[in-house]
C-alpha cells in the first residue's frame, strides 16, 4: 500500500525519506491534534481552545447533518436527479472546524466540494443541488452569506480570494482593533490544485501585499486517480515558507483541531497580520465525484486505515465517554437529520427547471441588442413549432 | 483660438487623462498591473497616477498576469472598478484563463447578481520594431467569449472618452490600445463635449464609391488609403468600427447599401478573424446591393515576423488599395 504521506524515493533523486523523515502516514511530527482517532482530548501548546459541551455537541452535529447532506445527494445522484456529485466523505471535521471559526463578516471562496462549509455559512444545502443538478451554476446570491459561487476550474478562487481581500484592506476592515469589524477571506482548495498556478499566483500576491485571507487546502490525498506525491515532493503545509508566510499541518479528520487552527490563522488575517496555509490533513473516503471509479487505482486497505480516523466517531466516542451526551441527543438528531434528509429529497426534485429563453438572460448586466435578437428569433421559432400542433 | 477646455493632445496622454478623470470621478476605480505605479506604465499612459491617487489605487503588482486579472476579479466582487493594465498583447495569454473563464462568465454564473466591472487594458498591435509578443492582435479571441465587450481606440480624443465610458460601464471591456498611435499624432480635445456612446461605430470619412471597415491602428492606414484614392477619383467611406463586441452594424449595413462595396481591414490574422465575421454579415445583410463580394485584408496567417520584415506582413495602404482595386474589377 502507498502510504500517502510518506515522500516517495522509489522514482528518481534523492531519498526524501533521509530528507524529511521516516514515513508519515499520521501526518508527522507537526500535525496539531486536539482529539485523537480513539477519541482522546490531547493538547497541544500554541494552537488550544476550551471547549464547551454546548460547543462540543454543536461541532458533532453540524458534522452528522453535513455527511447527510453528502449522503442523500450521492442517492440523488444514483436516482438519476443530479447529474454529478462531488462528495465529500470523510472531510466533515476539516470543513466544519473551518466553518464554524469564521464570523459572520468573514468571506469564503470554495472550490466546489465545500457543502459543509456552506452549511456553516447559512447556505440552503437545497441551493447547492442547483449546479449539480443542472438547473443553474450557483442559486445562492454570494453577498448574501459572504459564501462565493462554486468553483470548477481548479485554484482559480484562490486569486479572487485574495484580490477581494485586497479590497477588504482598503475598505478599512482589517486591523481597526475592533473584532466586531475586522474581517478575512478564507480560500479553500485541494493538494491537486496546490499545482496551479493560480495558487501559487494567490499565494505570491497574497504575501506581497499582506492580504487578510487564509489559504485552506484539504489534502483528501488525491486528485482524482493522481496521488499526492504527483503533486509535491515536500509535506504541502511546508511550502508556504518559501512564499513568506507560516503554515500549519492540521488533523483535518480532527474538528476541534481544525477549529482552532483556522480560528487562529483567521484571527492573524483580520489583526492585520497576512495570510496563512493551513493544511488539513484528511483522506476522501468516497469517490472523487460520483462518475469516479476509485477501485481503478487505489487499494482498500487505504481506505480501512483511514475509516478507522473516521471524524465523526472520534468526537462521538469522546461526546459518550465523558458524559456530555444522552440518548435524547441522537434522537433529536437522528430526527433532524431525516428532516434534513427530506427536504433535499423532495426539494430537488421540485427545483424548477430553466425555461429556454433563460439561457439568453444575464450574459451582461443589461441586455444587449445583438442577444436580445437572438433571443426573439429563438422565441419565435420555438413558437412556430407550438402553432404547427395547433 | 483655444479655450481653456481644449487642448491638443496624443493618444497617450488622452488616456492619461481619461484614466485621471474617473480616478477622480470615482474612488472605486483602482489601477492594477505590472510598471504602472512609479514608472507609469512601460508606454507612460498611467505617468503620475500614483503620485497623486497614491499606492493604494495604483497597483504595482507582482508579476503574474493571471494573478493580475484574478485579483481584479476579487477586487471587483467586493465593489471595485478595477482597471488592469496588461504591458504587451503577447502576455495576455497567461491570464486567458480567468478572463473568459472568471471575468467573462460571472454575471453569467450568478443570474446576475455579481456584477464585473472590470476594464482590461490592452496595447496591441505591431509596427513598433520589437521583438516577438509584443505585437499581436489577440481581439478575435476575446471578441468570440460571450460575457465580454471588446473596444479598440484608434485616436487621442477617443482614448480620452472611451477609456471613461468603459470604466463606467459594468460589464467587462477589453480594452485595446492601438501601440503604434501612442505618441504618433495630436488631436483637438474638447473636454466639455459631448461624447458619442462607447459601443458605436463611426463614419469617419465619407464617402460614395466603397466602404472601407477599420479599427485600431488600421484607421489611419484606411484614412491615408481613402486620401490616395481620391486622387484617383474614387471616393472611399472610411468606418472606424470602435467597438468589436458586440458590433455596431447599423452604419456599415447603410453604407455598404449605398456604396455597393466593402473592404475589411485589421492587423489580426485572416483566418477566423473580425473581418470573417464583418464579412459573413455583410454579405446576409446587404447581399442584393453588393457589386463585389467582401474582402479582407489582414496580417497573414503565420505568427508575427521578427520586425525587420514587419511592414511585408501589416496591411498597408498599398494592399488596401489592392482590395479597393479588385473590388471594383467584380
Ligand atoms: C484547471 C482544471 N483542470 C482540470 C480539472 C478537472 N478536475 C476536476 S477536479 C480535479 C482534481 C482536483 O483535485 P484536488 O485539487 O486535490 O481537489 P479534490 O477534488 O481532491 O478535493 C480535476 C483534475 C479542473 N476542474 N480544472
Amino acid at each position: 500500500m502507498s502510504d500517502p504521506a510518506s515522500p516517495r524515493s522509489d522514482t528518481f533523486g534523492p531519498d526524501l525519506a533521509e530528507v524529511f523523515g521516516p514515513s508519515q502516514s499520521d501526518g508527522g511530527p507537526d500535525l496539531v491534534q486536539l482529539l485523537t482517532p480513539e477519541g482522546e482530548r490531547v493538547h497541544h501548546p500554541e494552537f488550544d481552545h476550551d471547549f464547551s459541551a454546548e460547543e462540543l455537541r454543536g461541532l458533532y452535529r453540524d458534522m452528522v447533518l453535513t455527511r447527510r447532506i453528502d449522503v442523500e445527494a450521492t442517492a440523488l445522484q444514483r436516482h438519476g436527479e443530479l447529474g454529478i456529485w462531488a462528495q465529500l466523505l470523510g472531510q466533515e471535521a476539516a470543513q466544519i472546524g473551518a466553518g464554524r471559526a469564521l464570523r459572520p463578516q468573514d468571506y469564503v471562496f470554495p472550490t466546489y466540494r465545500e457543502h459543509g462549509v456552506a452549511y456553516c455559512k447559512g447556505v440552503d444545502p437545497l441551493r447547492l443541488l442547483g449546479l449539480f443538478r443542472g438547473v443553474d451554476q450557483g442559486g445562492w446570491d454570494p453577498n448574501e452569506n459572504n459564501f462565493g459561487l462554486y468553483t470548477i476550474v481548479i485554484g482559480a478562487q484562490t486569486l479572487h480570494a485574495t484580490g477581494y481581500a485586497m479590497g477588504m484592506q482598503r475598505d478599512g476592515v482589517v486591523g481597526t482593533g475592533d473584532p466586531e469589524r475586522d474581517a478575512a477571506v478564507i480560500a479553500h482548495f485541494g493538494d491537486g490544485a496546490s499545482s496551479q498556478g493560480d495558487v501559487n499566483e494567490a499565494f505570491i500576491f497574497a504575501a506581497s501585499y499582506n492580504a487578510p485571507v487564509v489559504f485552506f487546502c484539504q489534502n483528501n490525498q488525491w486528485a482524482i486517480s493522481e496521488p499526492i506525491e504527483r503533486q509535491t515532493r515536500i509535506p504541502l503545509y511546508q511550502r508556504a515558507l518559501g512564499f513568506g508566510f507560516p503554515g500549519i499541518r492540521v488533523d483535518g479528520n480532527d474538528v476541534l483541531a481544525t477549529y482552532a487552527v483556522t480560528k487562529a490563522a483567521l484571527q492573524r488575517a483580520r489583526e492585520g497580520n497576512g495570510p496563512s496555509f493551513v493544511e488539513a490533513y484528511t483522506y476522501r473516503m468516497g469517490a472523487h465525484t460520483t462518475t469516479d471509479d476509485p477501485t481503478r487505482y487505489r487499494l482498500n486497505d487505504e481506505l480501512e486505515h483511514w475509516k478507522l480516523k473516521d471524524p465523526i466517531e472520534r468526537l462521538k466516542v469522546y461526546l459518550r465517554r465523558n458524559g456530555l451526551v444522552d440518548q435524547e441527543f441522537f434522537d433529536s438528531l437522528d430526527a433532524e437529520a431525516k428532516e434534513l434528509g427530506h427536504h433535499l429529497r423532495e426539494g430537488c426534485k421540485a427545483l424548477p427547471d430553466p425555461k429556454p429563453l433563460d439561457q439568453f438572460g444575464y450574459v451582461f448586466s443589461e441586455m444587449t441588442e445583438e442577444i436580445a435578437a437572438q433571443r426573439d428569433g429563438f422565441a419565435a421559432y420555438l413558437e412556430s413549432f407550438e402553432e404547427s400542433h395547433a | 483660438m483655444s479655450t481653456a477646455t481644449t487642448q491638443k493632445i496624443t493618444l497617450a496622454k488622452g488616456l492619461n487623462m481619461g484614466l485621471r478623470k474617473a480616478m477622480e470621478d470615482d474612488d472605486k476605480v483602482l489601477l492594477m498591473g505590472e510598471d504602472v505605479g512609479k514608472l507609469g506604465g512601460v508606454f507612460r499612459i498611467t505617468d503620475g497616477l500614483q503620485k497623486d491617487f497614491g499606492e493604494d489605487r495604483v497597483i504595482d503588482s507582482p508579476l503574474a498576469e493571471s494573478g493580475i486579472v484574478g485579483t481584479a476579479v476579487g477586487m471587483a466582487l467586493r465593489g471595485y472598478r478595477p482597471v488592469v493594465e496588461i504591458q504587451f498583447d503577447g502576455f495576455v495569454y497567461p491570464a486567458y484563463d480567468q478572463i473568459v473563464c472568471q471575468v467573462a462568465k460571472y454575471t453569467y454564473r450568478s443570474q446576475g447578481k455579481v456584477k464585473m466591472p472590470i476594464v482590461i487594458r490592452i496595447p496591441f498591435g505591431g509596427g513598433i520594431g520589437a521583438v516577438e509578443h509584443h505585437s499581436e492582435s489577440p481581439e478575435a479571441q476575446f471578441a468570440h467569449t460571450p460575457g465580454l465587450k471588446v473596444v479598440a481606440c484608434s485616436n487621442p480624443v477617443d482614448g480620452y472618452w472611451m477609456i471613461q465610458q468603459a470604466i463606467a460601464h459594468d460589464d467587462p471591456v477589453i480594452f485595446l490600445e492601438p501601440k503604434r498611435q501612442y505618441h504618433a499624432d495630436k488631436a483637438e480635445l474638447d473636454e466639455s463635449a459631448t461624447p458619442e456612446p462607447l459601443f458605436t461605430s463611426r463614419v469617419v470619412r465619407p464617402g460614395t464609391d466603397a466602404t472601407v471597415l477599420a479599427y485600431g491602428p488600421t484607421v489611419k492606414t484606411a484614412l491615408k488609403c481613402a486620401e490616395a484614392a481620391e486622387s484617383e477619383g474614387r471616393s472611399l467611406e472610411v468606418i472606424d468600427l470602435r467597438t468589436l463586441s458586440p458590433l455596431d452594424m447599423a452604419p456599415v449595413y447603410e453604407s455598404v447599401r449605398r456604396t455597393g462595396r466593402c473592404v475589411v481591414t485589421h492587423e489580426a490574422h485572416v483566418n477566423l478573424g473580425m473581418g470573417a465575421e464583418l464579412a459573413a454579415r455583410v454579405t446576409e445583410q446587404c447581399f442584393y446591393s453588393l457589386e463585389a463580394p467582401v474582402l479582407r485584408v489582414g496580417a497573414f496567417d503565420t505568427p508575427y515576423p521578427p520586425s525587420r520584415i514587419e511592414e511585408e506582413y501589416l496591411p498597408d495602404l498599398d494592399r488596401v488599395l489592392d482590395a479597393v482595386d479588385r473590388s471594383f474589377s467584380y
